[in-house]
């Protein structure tokens, strides 16, 4: 059963419904149940947060190599190049989010330039 | 302000909650809305209708979560296994509104307000709030948070159907960079949001080996990478905990 898997015009929102807003505020309820009680440091939060951001990282990662619509149409190394250039800029500038998104897009719009 | 009378709280109500809407408007909501803009492009070319997109950013809300969506409904995942990478992504809204919760309640807080709320949880209404509650008068932070986190959602919402529908009429290249928002946003985010060491390995292993095992697992890529990097993350964890009290 995909997104795509039935005609009907409900069935994208069923799936976003389903696969979207249970799957997350679930957590945000059990989160209001337990409000206070779960130590933020034990081992299973720790394991728990690691999954969450590997998972989250492969995303990222898929979003570079495995691109859609017009970014796409650029090269890879383009893109990773314009990755790491903002991460950089972000690491060596305070760690602010603003100068790695600035960084990455400059890169990539020189490259796309150039190129 | 904890001794107002009646009628001063009406009256600072509104204020608290205004004083919460305009919150939204600062650097980590501007940055939050570029974000946003690159995931309309990225709704946009996954395939899904303008009234889709517009619902998943209210419904989901947590940007990495809709993200997860994405990816899975492109790599044609079927609805429980979409429905558990999501859920996987989402895990961490867990201790986030864990922590939220003590900051805003009060012995009357009624239990429904929290529920509602906490649905505004994502990593930027939550910085937000953590940053500034301290300063908001007790009985006023559910309805600061409920003008903070209730505007930020409707903002993004509009912003997200508003570049749905201009996307395209934007130059290729705009678009490209538009697209690279998201990746660079959730990098540099999430690198600034780790707790500990252990999610800075998680990263880097989870960021190669996404697209790695995607080749092997088209459809599970998520999930198998998830666990296997971020067990081997937590084992780093444990490992150097072993050697420090060693």
């Amino acid at each position: 059963m995909t997104f795509t898997a039935l005609q009907y015009w409900w069935w994208p929102y069923l799936f976003i419904l389903v696969a979207g807003w249970l799957a997350t505020d679930v957590w945000r309820y059990l989160g209001v149940y337990f409000g206070g009680r779960a130590a933020e440091n034990s081992d299973v939060i720790v394991f728990i947060r690691c999954v969450a951001t590997a998972l989250v990282a492969a995303v990222i990662g898929n979003l570079v190599v495995f691109p859609s619509g017009a970014l796409a149409d650029t090269s890879l190394i383009l893109r990773i190049v314009a990755m790491a250039a903002g991460f950089v800029a972000y690491l060596l500038v305070q760690r602010r989010i603003v100068v790695g998104i600035a960084a990455a897009e400059v890169v990539l719009f020189a490259g796309l330039l150039l190129g | 302000m904890s001794a107002t009378l009646p009628h001063e709280q009406e009256h600072s109500r509104r204020h608290w909650y205004l004083r919460g809407v305009r919150a939204t408007f600062s650097i980590p909501g501007l940055i939050l809305s570029s974000a946003f803009v690159g995931f309309a492009g990225l709704a946009k070319a996954a395939g899904l209708t303008l009234w889709q997109s517009v619902f998943m950013v209210g419904v989901v809300w947590a940007l990495p979560a809709k993200v997860v969506l994405i990816g899975a409904i492109l790599s044609g995942a079927s609805l429980p296994a979409a429905a558990f990478a999501v859920a996987l992504s989402s895990i961490r809204l867990m201790p986030m509104v864990v922590a939220l919760v003590p900051e805003m309640r009060t012995e009357r807080t009624p239990r429904w307000v929290l529920y509602a709320l906490s649905h505004f949880v994502a990593i930027t209404s939550w910085v937000l709030a953590m940053e500034q509650l301290s300063s908001v008068p007790r009985e006023m932070r559910t309805t600061f948070y409920a003008g903070l986190g209730g505007t930020l959602v409707l903002a993004n919402m509009v912003l997200v159907g508003v570049i749905y529908v201009l996307a395209d009429s934007f130059p290729p290249m705009v678009m490209a960079g538009l697209l690279l928002l998201t990746p660079i946003y959730f990098l540099t985010s999430l690198w600034g949001s780790a707790r500990e060491g252990a999610a800075h390995v998680a990263m880097g292993l989870g960021i190669v080996g996404g697209p790695l095992v995607h080749f092997v697992a088209p459809s599970f890529d998520l999930l198998i990478t998830g666990f296997v990097c971020g067990s081997l993350a937590f084992l780093w964890h444990k490992a150097g905990r072993v050697k420090i009290s060693a």
